[in-house]
């Protein structure tokens, strides 16, 4: 796939997404009419249409504004303010060096400079977050600094650059911002239910026609399964992207094995990256959590997890490689 | 009359389909040139860095006169270079003396462990990796609008309305093309 191709599909995955998302919000708003409403002669459906502008301003917030918040519950800290911050000439100099890279990358993809982040933890790893190549930001911890080469960085950099640069950070925020309008939703339908609860028997024994009950039904399925589908999506998404990103990551060095190596040190780390939660795992070159992953893909195991197996990671990276590793 | 229709309809589509074919030329020529700008951007930068780090390491380095002046007779040169074919030769010399400087270096502890020093060959190094990508950025989108001009039909328009072909850059220093020599990786292992 090429670039452009990489950027189509995206782009059809994010209005496949929105579609989605309408539909699962216009049901649970729909259930919201028939249940708590139901009985009155109100032919504007409520409820349908606040869940639909609730959710809808929701994630258009998330949209706008979730890369902020993903960068606050990592508790980054923007590359200037530690620099200035540094104590040691070492940190300082790995600091101006992740500066460089990102340069050096930003320049390799032909797209503007993205904001860098430093998060304080020791644990090796990198993400990157936004919603378009003019609103970027890549993050890494302390810990890569530390434990990556040059090349090796410029290796993970580039890869969070392949990200942004095939839209994988917009469809990420799209789908992260979503999830949340869901969740809030379905809280917030589950709560005016308990209270609507009456109304709803009511209804039932009036009568209200089998179809209202088949409704019901399928609401109450909906308010449990929409956090869980949200979060499948994200993290199906997340998996594919992974293998396109190393190889354009790759494509913008030209030197697969310095990102083999670098994967290859960050496994070793299996330590947890206890700064990233849950819920921005799929943002990250490789899983925080610290999973072993099992080497079959598409297991029931596997799909839950955000990163396909590392391993196989670095064997399609080697075999980009022009010669087989040194050593 | 509906013979009329058909000829003007199919001369409305030729127009519009030589317009849009005319504006992706534009595009990529643009683009082309931006990608050109880039690498002026970094070869700057890497111009203005030499005369610091010279300096720096002028002190320490007194018996080496003649590798720092030669490093900044390349860039002298370097920096009146004209075209991409030009520029490559001349960058690649000064590359060349620069390395010799580093190498030198190396036989001179108070300068590796000197963090002003460390700081400007981490600065050098990684302009020069942005000059490399800026190339490899540049030469990308310049093979793109060099096959945009030159494939059947678009060739059509791109003859007529002057779009000329864009030079590449290549390897001109025979050295270049050998692994360089100098390791400026200053990461401790």
């Amino acid at each position: 796939m090429n670039l452009l191709e990489q950027q189509a599909a995206n782009r059809r995955r994010t209005w496949l997404v929105m579609a989605v998302f309408v539909l699962l919000v216009a049901g649970l708003g729909l259930g919201l009419d028939l249940v708590v409403f139901a009985g009155g002669d109100r032919v504007v459906p409520v409820g349908t249409l606040a869940a639909l502008g609730v959710s809808g301003g929701q994630a258009w917030w998330g949209f706008r504004h979730g890369d902020r918040s993903v960068l606050r519950s990592t508790a980054a800290v923007p590359l200037h303010d530690r620099l200035t911050a540094a104590g040691s000439e070492e940190t300082r100099h790995q600091l101006r060096q992740l500066d460089n890279v990102v340069d050096e990358m930003a320049i390799a993809a032909g797209l503007p400079k993205p904001a860098v982040w430093v998060i304080p933890d020791a644990d090796p790893n990198a993400f990157a977050t936004g919603r378009d190549p003019e609103h970027a930001s890549i993050a890494v911890t302390e810990g890569l600094l530390g434990t990556l080469s040059r090349d090796e960085l410029q290796g993970v950099v580039a890869h969070e650059m392949a990200h942004i640069r095939n839209y994988d950070i917009r469809l990420m925020t799209v789908v992260a911002a979503l999830a949340g309008a869901i969740l809030l939703l379905a809280d917030w339908s589950a709560r005016s239910m308990r209270w609507g609860g009456r109304g709803r028997r009511r209804d039932a024994d009036s009568g209200g026609g089998g179809l209202a009950v088949v409704f019901v039904a399928i609401w109450l399925v909906a308010i449990v399964l929409a956090p869980v589908l949200g979060r499948l999506l994200a993290l199906a998404v997340s998996r594919r992207r992974e293998y396109l990103a190393d190889a354009t990551g790759a494509q913008l060095t030209r030197n697969p094995m310095a990102l083999a190596n670098a994967l290859e040190k960050i496994e070793s780390a299996v330590a947890p990256t206890p700064a990233i939660k849950r819920g921005s795992a799929h943002l990250c070159i490789a899983d925080p959590l610290g999973l072993q992953i099992d080497q079959r893909e598409g297991t029931w195991a596997n799909l839950w997890a955000t990163h396909p197996p590392m391993a196989r990671r670095i064997a399609a990276l080697r075999t980009m490689a022009y010669a087989p590793p040194a050593g | 009359m509906l013979g009329i229709v058909l000829v003007l309809a199919v001369a409305a589509a030729l127009v519009l389909w030589g317009i849009g074919i005319y504006n992706r030329l534009v595009g990529l020529r643009n683009q082309k040139e931006n990608g050109w700008r880039q690498i002026d951007v970094q070869l700057k930068r890497r111009h203005d860095l030499i005369p610091n780090l010279v300096n720096t390491v002028r002190g320490a380095m007194e018996f080496e006169r003649d590798t720092l002046t030669a490093v900044m007779d390349a860039r002298a040169r370097a920096m009146t270079a004209t075209g991409p074919a030009d520029a490559g030769a001349k960058e690649g010399m000064l590359t060349q003396a620069l390395g010799k400087l580093f190498a030198l270096a190396e036989n001179y502890p108070q300068l590796t462990a000197n963090q002003n020093v460390r700081m400007l060959q981490e600065e050098l190094a990684s302009t020069e990796n942005k000059i490399g990508f800026a190339r490899q950025f540049y030469n990308d989108i310049a093979t793109t609008y060099n096959i945009a001009r030159e494939v059947f039909p678009s060739n059509l328009i791109a003859g007529p309305f002057g779009f000329g072909p864009a030079e590449l850059f290549q390897i001109t220093e025979e050295a270049e093309r050998q692994v360089p020599a100098v390791d400026l990786s200053i990461k401790k292992s």
